[in-house]
C-alpha cells in the first residue's frame, strides 16, 4: 500500500527549460523565452492536435444535421471526451531553487478514476498536481525529477511540447477564473481558441461542454453576457465547462470547492461523478467527506518539519479511511491533526 | 391563524419608507457655511484693513486655510474627535477637488472668452490663414489648415507610438529577463525627454540625413518620440494589473504565450490601454517644439501628408500670438478653444474604442441581451 521507494536514478533535478511556457517547438528554432515565437506556435494546431486525440475529434462528433434539442447531454460516455488515459507518476521530486519540497512521489492514476490527493497544507499536493500538466515549471526556480507518464508516453520527455501536454491534461483551480473580458460562451469556446482547435460546430462543442459541466440549463438563455457576473459556483463549473471543451484525457482539479458554498460544492462533487467514466479525475481537497464522496483512491501526502512532502499511504479510499496502514494516516483521516 | 394575520397584514401595512442613510443636517450645512462666511470675513479685515498684503491669489489661499482652522474649531465644539477628523478631512478634499475643477473650467472658459470673437464666425472653423492679412477683419482667416495638419499629425503619431508602446509595455510584463530592466531604465528616461530633443532627433535623423521632407510624417515622428514612452508606461502599469491567475488559466488550456497575451491579456486590460493612449495623445497633441522644427509653419491648406510644410494647432497659435492684432490674438485663443474641443472629440473616441471594464456591460449591450432573452 505504501508506495515510498527509492529508487536513485532520477533524482537530478530537470530545470525548467528556457521555452517551456508553451511557445517553444523541439525542432523549431530556439527563441530565449518561447516568446515571441508566436507565429510559430500559431500556424502549426491542426497536426498537433490529433497526435494526442483530443481536440478536433469533438468537432466530428455532432455533424450539422444533428440538432441541439435532440442531443441528450452527459448521459452517453466518451462524448466529446479524448481518449480515457491512465497517468502515472514514478519518483518525483520537486525543487523550488535549493529547497526540495517533494521527495520521491510514485502514484497510479488510473484511467476512469477519481483519484483523491489529502493532506494538511504545504505538503506538495498541489506541486505535485502541477507538476502532472507541466504547470510547475511556469514557476520562477522551479526543477524537477522523476517522470510523468500519460499512457506510457513521459510528459516530461524533450520530444514533448508543454503545450500539447496541457492541451491533454486539463486543469481547473482553486479559485474560479473565468476571463472576465469574455462572455459565458466565448469562456468555453476561449480553450478551442486558446489551444488552437479548429472545429466546424462550435455552438454544439459549447453547449455540450457547458452540459457536462451541470451549467447549461443556467446559462443557456444569458450565454452572451460575461462570465463574471456568475455565481462563485457558477463560475467554477465554467472553469470545468472550458477545460472540457478541448476534451482533455485527464482533468486535474486543485481544490475547486474551496472557495464555494455546499450548495455549489455538491454541484460540483455531482458534476465529478457524472465525469468520472469520461475523464481521468485527479483532485486536490482539504474535505475528508468530500475525497470520500467523490474519489475511488486516495493518496496522503505529508510532509513532516523541514522535511520534502511524499506519499505516506495511497490506496483504495475505503481502505485508506477504513483501514489505514500507517497511524499517521488514521490520525489526519480522523480529525486527530492537520 | 397565520394565514389570517398574513391577509390583515397585507392589506394594513402601509408602503414601506427607505431608510434615508445620508441626511444634510442643519447644523452641519449651517456650520459649513458660517466658517465660509467667516473666514472670507476675516480674511477681507486681514488684507484690507490690517495687513499691507494684497494679490487675488493669496486671498483666496488665506481664506482656505481661515476656513479650515474655522470649520475645524466650530466642529470641535459640537462634535467628538474621530468625527471632527473626518469632517475636515472631507471638507478639505473635495475643496482640493472643487479646486481642480476649477483650473480646468477656467482654462477652458479663458481661452473661450478671449476667443470668442473668433470661434463666434463660422468661417474661423473653415477658412485657412492664407489670404488673412495684417488688419483683415474676423470673417477671413481661420484654423482650418492647422485643425487637418493637427490631425494628419496625431494620427499617423498614434499609429506609430501606440503599437510600439503596447509591444514594449507587454515585453516588459509578459517577457521580462535580464533586457526588461534596462528598456525600463531607457523608456523612463524617455518620459523625461525634452520635446525639443525628440524634434531635433526627427530633424537631424530622418530630415537632414535621410532626406526627408519637412511634412506631417516628420512631425508624427517626433511626436511618436515623446508619445511612446507615455503609452509605454501606462499599458506597461494596466497589463501588470491583469491577474495571474487568468495567465494560468490560460496557458493550463494549452495555449502558447503569443496567443496568451493576445486572446486574454490585452482584451482584459483593454480599458487601462485605452486610458494610456489617451494620456499620449495628450502629451502630443500639445506639442509645439517638435513640430517647430519638422513641419513648420504655412498660412494655406496642405493636406499631403508626406510632401510639403504644415501648420498645427500649437504652431498656429505660436504665431498669432506673436502678432500686434486684437483680431491675430483673438485667433490665437480661438485656436486654443478649437485645440481643446478636439482633445475633447479624441478623448471620447479612444473611451468608445477602449470600452467598459471586463465584465461590465454598456447600457447598449444590456439592451441587447434583454432582446435577445426575450425573443428565445
Amino acid at each position: 500500500m505504501t508506495t515510498e521507494s527509492s529508487q536513485p536514478d532520477h533524482d537530478q533535478p530537470r530545470h525548467a527549460r528556457p521555452g517551456a511556457n508553451g511557445a517553444d517547438s523541439p525542432s523549431g528554432p530556439h527563441w530565449p523565452s518561447g516568446w515571441p515565437a508566436g507565429p510559430l506556435a500559431a500556424g502549426q494546431p491542426d497536426g498537433h492536435a490529433s497526435s494526442g486525440g483530443a481536440g478536433t475529434g469533438t468537432a466530428t462528433v455532432a455533424g450539422p444535421e444533428t440538432s441541439m434539442i435532440d442531443y441528450v447531454g452527459a448521459s452517453s460516455p466518451h462524448l466529446g471526451s479524448g481518449p480515457l488515459l491512465g497517468l502515472e507518476a514514478r519518483n518525483v521530486s520537486a525543487w523550488f531553487g535549493s529547497n526540495k519540497v517533494l521527495d520521491r512521489v510514485s502514484l497510479d492514476m488510473q484511467p476512469g478514476r477519481v483519484t483523491a490527493l489529502i493532506g494538511p497544507s504545504g505538503c506538495g499536493k498541489s506541486t505535485f498536481l502541477r507538476i502532472l500538466n507541466r504547470m510547475h515549471e511556469m514557476v520562477r526556480g522551479a526543477a524537477l525529477a522523476g517522470e510523468v507518464l500519460l499512457a506510457d508516453e513521459d510528459i516530461y520527455h524533450p520530444s514533448q511540447r508543454p503545450a500539447d501536454v496541457r492541451r491533454r491534461i486539463g486543469m481547473v483551480f482553486q479559485k474560479p477564473n473565468p476571463f472576465p473580458a469574455m462572455s459565458i460562451y466565448d469562456n468555453v469556446a476561449s480553450g478551442l481558441k486558446l489551444a488552437g482547435i479548429k472545429v466546424s460546430n462550435k455552438d454544439h462543442v459549447v453547449e455540450t461542454s457547458l452540459r457536462r459541466a451541470g451549467l447549461w440549463g443556467e446559462v443557456q438563455r444569458r450565454l452572451r453576457t460575461p462570465g463574471g457576473a456568475l455565481s462563485g459556483g457558477q463560475q467554477q463549473r465554467l472553469c470545468i465547462a472550458r477545460s472540457l471543451a478541448i476534451s482533455p484525457s485527464v482533468l486535474l482539479m486543485d481544490e475547486p470547492c474551496s472557495a464555494l458554498d455546499p450548495t455549489s460544492t455538491r454541484r460540483i462533487e455531482e458534476t465529478i461523478t457524472e465525469l468520472q467514466n469520461q475523464v481521468t479525475i485527479v483532485i486536490v481537497t482539504h474535505n475528508m467527506q468530500q475525497a470520500q464522496r467523490v474519489s475511488k483512491y486516495c493518496a496522503f501526502f505529508l510532509a513532516a518539519e523541514g522535511t520534502p512532502g511524499h506519499i505516506v499511504e495511497s490506496g483504495p479510499t475505503e481502505k485508506v479511511f477504513d483501514d489505514p496502514v500507517d497511524p499517521r494516516t488514521a490520525d489526519y483521516v480522523h480529525g486527530r491533526f492537520g | 391563524m397565520t394565514t389570517d394575520a398574513q391577509a390583515l397584514r397585507s392589506t394594513a401595512v402601509p408602503a414601506e419608507r427607505r431608510v434615508r442613510i445620508r441626511q444634510v443636517s442643519g447644523a452641519g450645512a449651517m456650520t459649513l457655511g458660517g466658517a465660509a462666511g467667516g473666514a472670507l470675513a476675516l480674511t477681507w479685515l486681514l488684507y484690507e484693513r490690517i495687513l499691507a498684503a494684497s494679490g487675488v491669489l493669496g486671498f483666496w489661499l488665506s481664506w482656505y486655510v481661515i476656513f479650515l482652522l474655522m470649520y475645524a474649531a466650530m466642529a470641535a465644539m459640537q462634535w467628538d474627535k474621530l468625527a471632527v477628523r473626518d469632517r475636515v478631512a472631507s471638507v478639505a478634499l473635495a475643496g482640493a477637488g472643487v479646486l481642480t475643477c476649477a483650473i480646468v473650467f477656467d482654462q477652458v472658459g479663458f481661452s473661450l472668452a478671449r476667443g470668442l470673437a473668433a470661434v463666434t464666425h463660422v468661417s474661423f472653423f473653415t477658412h485657412t490663414l492664407a489670404n488673412a492679412g495684417p488688419l483683415s477683419p474676423m470673417a477671413d482667416g481661420g484654423v482650418l489648415g492647422a485643425m487637418v495638419g493637427t490631425l494628419e499629425e496625431i494620427g499617423l503619431a498614434t499609429l506609430f507610438s501606440v503599437p510600439l508602446g503596447i509591444t514594449a509595455a507587454i515585453f516588459l510584463v509578459e517577457v521580462g529577463g535580464a533586457w526588461a530592466r534596462p528598456v525600463r531604465t531607457l523608456v523612463e528616461a524617455m518620459t523625461a525627454l525634452p520635446d525639443i530633443i525628440a524634434g531635433l532627433f526627427v530633424l537631424a535623423f530622418a530630415i537632414l540625413t535621410l532626406g526627408l521632407q519637412h511634412c506631417a510624417l516628420a512631425a508624427s515622428l517626433a511626436l511618436a518620440v515623446t508619445m511612446m514612452p507615455i503609452v509605454a508606461r501606462g499599458s506597461e502599469t494596466v497589463i501588470r494589473l491583469v491577474p495571474g491567475m487568468l495567465r494560468e488559466a490560460s496557458y493550463a488550456l494549452g495555449s502558447s504565450q503569443w496567443r496568451t497575451v493576445w486572446n486574454v491579456v490585452l482584451p482584459t486590460a483593454r480599458s487601462g490601454l485605452s486610458t494610456a493612449v489617451v494620456l499620449g495623445m495628450a502629451r502630443g497633441i500639445g506639442e509645439t517644439a517638435p513640430v517647430l522644427l519638422t513641419a513648420g509653419y504655412i498660412k494655406g491648406l496642405n493636406f499631403n501628408p508626406v510632401n510639403g510644410w504644415q501648420t498645427s494647432l500649437p504652431m498656429l497659435i505660436f504665431n498669432e500670438r506673436q502678432q500686434p492684432d486684437a483680431n491675430d490674438l483673438a485667433r490665437a485663443f480661438g485656436a486654443g478653444f478649437t485645440l481643446l474641443l478636439l482633445v475633447l472629440v479624441l478623448f471620447t473616441i479612444a473611451r468608445l474604442l477602449g470600452g467598459n471594464k471586463p465584465g461590465e456591460l454598456s447600457r447598449r449591450s444590456r439592451r441587447r441581451i434583454a432582446r435577445e432573452t426575450v425573443r428565445r
